[in-house]
């Protein structure tokens, strides 16, 4: 397994040595899943995806939509690596991701890649200054005033200034999402992948979670940032989805822009969208 | 089918060797990760200081009444021969020898091995160890072998100090019942006293560290069933520690006795 020499996933550097961006060719995907099957269980009985193929182009938003359960977090925590698929082939840039096996092999996509975790993870034993600052510290040669100046940068970007001091303990539900935020663009990736950021948060905070990741997005623009939401709010998907797929029962029903998708007759996404329990269509 | 006796026995050593087997094959992972940087030196100092500077003063609390204990029942074993004096002579050998590095072995395990399973247990149930590793950072090097080197390096120096504080205990007993001065107490206490008997003992608590943090580690990473599960982590890490420090030690004296004689 070997990078192209440009690419910015081919070398052990760290990020700052790393800054040259690959644009790939028009037309082709930075991120491609084929043929992806999953299973759970000890005889793989409990089926989640089935032969799912998608394409995510670089510099767009891609929500991927589904009811619970429909493996929509286990498919992009295939993009990290904390989930392996059973069968089929996932590329980033061209490059299989699938056949990495080593942390080495996944250091250098890791690095670039954002992850905001449904429940925020923050590590509790640090701050939430460290939590932001772990990664620089962990994977740059900032100094420390760089470092702090940075974390203060991310935090401001997320609406939570001055909170470096605090415990992730005494932020509240949404707060702790932003933090979480502000930790996952600590290294400036070029995907973020986003795991349900606004469930279990009441309307008006997850509707400020919805506003904030619409308003990095505007500024992610220019740096072609990709990103993957996964989410089962429509709000939350009106507001940023360049493209949406729509999984069910192991497969993707629905693929294209959110006004296609409510013009859709499908009946999977008429369910979805008046909310109706599986078996029921609103004629 | 009824389940009999020995069923049942053969049924459990096959699950303990089911289980040591798994506990090896974690081990081996965390030593692997250490063959490449990063080695993290802050954070095994960190740890070092969690778990040596913070079970310190159980350790002194414990040793010194052990001590205590040890020559009041002793006192009364050796005046049956005349032979009170001794008092500080056998409080020494059973502290050096075994009390000292078993008593430290045991207080780590309770109150490291608990906190290592609780405190990775729960990282593993809000997701923070797969933050780690999306953060490109290993959670096995970076949480495991830190806490697995801490606990061997903290150990011995934790021993040394039940060593002083267990002989300091029967001091004040020989002193207040036997009648013995300070000094003599000390003469006789260094008397027989070698680095035969010294070393060994504090040697092999860096075992005893491997087991604690190793065990404690093992059962915090690998944590199933949301809380309820952290809960039981930490309750198995420990007795698990405990029971595993108390097998090793009697293969490790008998080691010790048989290459120091």
């Amino acid at each position: 397994m070997s990078f192209s020499p440009n690419s910015p996933y081919s070398s052990g550097l760290r990020v700052e040595e790393e800054s040259a961006r690959v644009i790939p060719e028009p037309g082709s995907p930075l991120i491609s899943f084929r043929g992806i099957h999953k299973s759970f269980g000890e005889n793989g009985e409990n089926k989640v995806l089935i032969g799912i193929d998608l394409e995510v182009y670089q510099g767009e938003t891609m929500v991927i939509l589904g009811r619970s359960g429909s493996g929509k977090t286990v498919l992009t925590s295939m993009l990290v690596g904390l989930n392996t698929p059973d069968a089929g082939v996932i590329t980033v840039e061209g490059v299989e991701i699938t056949e990495f096996v080593t942390d080495t092999d996944w250091r250098n996509l890791r690095l670039r890649t954002g992850y905001l975790f449904q429940g925020s993870a923050l590590y509790d034993s640090m701050t939430v200054g460290e939590n932001v600052a772990f990664p620089m510290v962990q994977h740059t040669d900032w100094s420390e005033p760089e470092i702090e100046r940075r974390v203060a940068e991310k935090l401001g970007q997320v609406g939570l200034a001055g909170v470096e001091p605090l415990d992730p303990t005494a932020l509240s539900g949404g707060m702790q999402r932003r933090a979480a935020l502000a930790r996952s663009l600590a290294l400036d990736p070029q995907i973020i992948i986003y795991d349900e950021p606004t469930a279990g948060l009441d309307p008006v905070t997850g509707d400020e979670i919805s506003r904030l990741i619409r308003r990095l997005q505007e500024v992610q623009e220019v740096l072609k940032v990709t990103s993957i939401v996964v989410t089962h709010d429509l709000r939350l998907t009106q507001l940023v989805a360049d493209r949406l797929v729509l999984l069910h029962e192991g497969q993707w029903v629905f693929q294209g822009t959110y006004e296609e998708f409510l013009r859709s007759s499908h009946p999977e996404v008429r369910r979805f969208l008046h909310r109706e329990p599986q078996g029921e269509t609103t004629p | 089918m009824k389940e009999g006796l020995f069923y049942r026995a053969g049924h459990q050593t096959m699950a303990f060797i089911d289980y040591m087997g798994d506990l090896f094959l974690f081990w081996v992972d965390s030593c692997r990760s250490l063959l490449h940087p990063p080695w993290f030196v802050r954070e095994v100092i960190a740890q070092m200081y969690h778990l040596g500077v913070k079970s310190f003063t159980l350790v002194v609390v414990a040793c010194f009444a052990v001590g205590l204990v040890l020559a009041m029942q002793g006192i009364k074993v050796l005046s049956w021969f005349g032979a009170a004096n001794y008092i500080a002579t056998s409080v020494a050998m059973s502290f050096v020898r075994e009390l000292g590095p078993l008593l430290a072995g045991i207080m780590v395990a309770a109150r490291g091995g608990a906190g290592m399973g609780a405190e990775l247990g729960s990282m593993r149930v809000t997701h923070q160890l797969d933050a780690l590793t999306v953060s490109a950072v290993n959670p096995m090097k970076y949480l495991v072998v830190t806490r697995i080197l801490a606990c061997m390096l903290v150990l011995p120096l934790l021993t040394v100090a039940a060593n002083l504080v267990g002989i300091l205990g029967g001091m004040v007993i020989g002193v207040t019942q036997v009648g013995m001065t300070p000094t003599y107490y000390y003469t006789l206490t260094v008397k027989y006293l070698t680095l035969k008997d010294v070393l060994p003992g504090i040697g092999k608590t860096s075992i005893f560290g491997l087991i604690v943090g190793t065990v404690g580690c093992y059962h915090g990473y690998n944590t199933e069933h949301g809380t309820f599960g952290v809960g039981q982590a930490t309750k198995t890490a420990v007795v698990r520690s405990i029971l595993l420090i108390l097998i090793a030690d009697v293969f490790l004296t008998k080691l010790t006795l048989l290459l120091w004689p």
